[in-house]
């Protein structure tokens, strides 16, 4: 008997398949999204329920400054895989570090705040229930953060070495939605710690 | 008909030395060998929790029996149920899939063979963290003390103050690490299924074993992941002093049973569908029928999916929880014995007027369809609140969950293995062996399930490590535990079986089933690179097409 392709008639059978990064990036952020989720509903769930201070809203400022880094972030990097797909390389290698920059202010803002409740407010990851739940679910996007600066770093250094061509702006784009993925946790995180939470 | 004619030549002048064998099993990023690796990993795991298992039974043969301690007897279960769960039933239904979908789909490999081998290490790495427990659990002083806190580790058990040493964290991280893997596999499985199918199969001409397991693959991606929050929370806790499950603190120990059977009953179904997928991929081969109503049994497998996300607190109407949450649980877990119902139909609707070949595997799930049909009616009673806090943690539920999990789940695993077994060897098993494994295992399962209700609908606690005699439990328990000792003879039945059979067994040739699916039409055992030509299909049954040309399967999809 003869192979398979003897059972297929004339005729081209159109045959298109998603592309398997973005549909592996895409399963990865649902999966994360399933542990942030968890995440969001223990802190919810402990909103207003700590025995003892420092509450919420005695301590925490709303770090509007850094939020506008982190999102605005979102729209350099967009930038930045256009100019790769376009062809223009060193319009990405700079977009792409801004967008670093932009992140790496956000991490930055983040320590300091962290540092300003640790030393001046006292309040630690074993203080109370706000302290647990809020160092975990900001400590957990934070860790996102720094994952995925590694990540844009590594291309960063291989953009800088010349490396990064046209042709891997599918893979570019494929870690851009990692990043984009990070940015919109925080607006969930923003919502849940700075607005309802406090 | 030859497809291995096609297959490139292959120069087998001299076998490596073994160093350069098994470092090419170590390092190899290939899907049959992946395939392989998990289900010998699963079975070495299979016969160790199978010993915890015999430990607490013989123990509990008789009243008042001294043959483990207390302390003992708590390790035993709790290894037991995590090292069943996570280190041989999600490992083996991994390897299956792994070795058998791309073969399935017409593909190479995998879409990421590397973080295939990744996700295996580290399942592999989580099973061996857990064990470690028993020399390391302590730490550096005092013996060793493996985890005790039950395979769900309600808090506040797991807290520093009653879960002193490391014992607690090595389940708590072993766990983390091989989720971490299984998030990973489910990934490598959506992607694969979604984007590396052969020319011509759509999704509605995917093999039932393909949906399955993208299927399986979203729960555990939903599933998993709750769980290992759950852990990084408890770690929080046990580590650097926060507070997620401390009462004293206002943290809640309900929280946590809820974030555990968000995962816990999801997880059920991550076992139970590739369960299916065996069963909807034998039954047919077997009763030369293909199989009936393939587009419902899809659905029921979303169906069930969607469902199995909603039912998790089911295990914890005997917490204590509001009448609209009792009633929402209730209702949820009612509906979900529908779909599970269409596919039963199903899989009978297909034996119906077929002519059924009683092999081995057909053997195993026939008898699955009566025992998950058993478990199933079981899991109904349960599921009634009311039922439930009457029988809740008795042995009435460890006689329902074994039934889904042996009487369901490992049955057709087993029905799967000698299913496969000529495919991933090469040769023939033992017609004779696997008739006397299927006979003693039945009987051994029976006598131990069926006869474990009773002493549950007598009030008899689970995780008692010995009872009083005269309260009507003791005939019951030597029953019970007579039935283990023939389930572990079946089981070293299989074990010579495949041992014999891979060695000695005849040489089964490409298609011994007379099958339709993909991975019969390239050689046993595939070749590396699977297809020497990648095919095109045109109909769910792309063998049967090629056995029919008169009379093609595409005339009537």
């Amino acid at each position: 008997m003869s192979a398979l392709s003897a059972t297929v008639p004339e005729g081209e059978i159109r045959w298109k398949l998603p592309e398997r990064g973005p549909v592996g990036m895409y399963c990865l952020i649902a999966a994360e999204s399933a542990i942030f989720t968890i995440f969001v509903v223990a802190y919810i769930f402990y909103i207003g329920r700590s025995l003892t201070g420092p509450q919420p809203r005695d301590v925490l400022q709303v770090p509007v400054f850094f939020t506008i880094c982190l999102l605005s972030s979102s729209i350099t990097i967009h930038f930045a895989i256009q100019s790769l797909r376009g062809g223009k390389a060193r319009a990405f290698a700079l977009w792409w570090l801004f967008t670093i920059a932009l992140g790496g202010a956000f991490l930055a803002g983040t320590a300091n705040e962290w540092r300003h409740l640790i030393y001046d407010e006292g309040l630690t990851i074993r203080t109370n229930l706000f302290g647990t739940t809020y160092y975990s679910l900001v400590g957990l996007h934070a860790f996102h953060v720094t994952a995925g600066l590694l990540a844009l770093a590594v291309v960063a250094v291989l953009a800088l070495l010349g490396h990064v061509r046209q042709e891997h702006a599918e893979r570019a784009e494929v870690l851009s939605l990692y990043w984009h993925f990070v940015d919109v946790v925080w607006v969930v995180v923003f919502i849940v710690v700075y607005v309802v939470g406090r | 008909m030859s497809t291995e004619s096609m297959a490139w030549p292959v120069d087998e002048a001299a076998a490596p030395p073994l160093v350069e064998r098994l470092h090419g099993w170590i390092t190899t990023v290939d899907h049959k060998r992946l395939g392989i690796l998990y289900i010998l990993y699963a079975l070495i795991f299979l016969v160790v929790g199978g010993v915890e298992a015999a430990i607490m039974r013989i123990q509990l043969i008789r009243p008042h029996s001294d043959f483990v301690s207390p302390q003992v007897f708590n390790r035993m279960f709790t290894m037991h149920g995590t090292t069943m769960i996570f280190f041989v039933a999600m490992p083996i239904v991994f390897g299956f899939g792994n070795y058998l979908v791309p073969l399935m789909i017409g593909a190479r490999d995998m879409a990421f063979p590397r973080l295939n081998a990744f996700s295996f290490w580290m399942t592999a790495f989580g099973g061996v963290l857990l064990y470690y427990s028993f020399i390391g659990g302590d730490g550096l002083y005092g013996a060793g003390n493996a985890p005790d806190v039950g395979w769900f580790a309600y808090a506040p058990l797991t807290s520093p103050t009653f879960s002193p040493g490391h014992s607690t964290d090595f389940w708590t991280v072993s766990l983390l690490v091989s989720g971490i893997g299984s998030i990973g596999t489910a990934i490598n499985f959506i992607a694969t299924i979604l984007c590396m199918r052969c020319r011509g199969m759509t999704l509605g001409k995917m093999p039932l074993l393909a949906w399955m397991n993208l299927t399986m693959s979203f729960l555990v991606i939903l599933a998993v992941s709750p769980l290992t929050a759950a852990q990084v929370m408890l770690m929080i806790d046990r580590y650097l002093g926060g507070h997620f499950f401390d009462t004293q603190a206002g943290g809640s120990a309900v929280i946590w049973m809820h974030f555990f059977w968000v995962f816990g009953h999801p997880e059920v179904y991550v076992l139970v569908i590739p369960a299916f997928a065996f069963a909807s991929e034998i039954i047919p081969v077997f009763s030369r029928k293909a199989i009936f109503g393939y587009p419902v049994m899809v659905a029921a497998t979303i169906c069930i999916a969607f469902i199995g996300m909603s039912v998790w607190a089911h295990h914890m109407f005997t917490v204590g929880m509001s009448a609209g949450a009792n009633t929402f649980f209730v209702l949820s877990t009612m509906a979900i014995a529908v779909p599970t119902g269409i596919k039963i139909f199903n899989w009978l609707a297909t034996m119906w007027g077929g002519r059924i070949s009683f092999k081995t595997p057909m053997l195993f799930c026939i008898a699955f369809l009566f025992q998950f049909l058993i478990a199933g009616l079981t899991g109904i009673m349960l599921g009634v609140a009311p039922f439930d806090w009457q029988l809740g943690n008795s042995y009435f539920v460890i006689a329902h969950f074994h039934y889904v999990i042996v009487g369901g789940i490992l049955f057709t695993i087993f029905g799967a293995f000698y299913y496969w077994f000529p495919k991933m060897s090469g040769r023939m098993y033992n017609e004779t062996l696997g008739r006397l494994h299927f006979w003693l295992f039945l009987i051994g399962f029976h006598l131990t399930f069926d006869f474990m209700h009773i002493p549950g609908m007598l009030g008899m606690p689970r995780r008692i490590y010995t009872y009083e005699p005269g309260r009507g439990w003791d005939l019951w328990n030597l029953i019970i535990t007579i039935g283990v000792f023939f389930q572990a003879a079946g089981v070293l039945v299989f074990v010579v079986n495949l041992l014999w059979s891979y060695l000695r067994g005849e040489i089964a040739g490409s298609d011994p089933w007379d099958a339709w699916t993909l991975e019969w039409s390239t050689a046993s055992p595939p070749p590396i690179y699977n297809f020497a030509i990648i095919p095109e299909v045109m109909s769910r049954r792309p063998l049967w097409d090629l056995k029919h040309p008169e009379d093609p399967d595409w005339h009537y999809e």
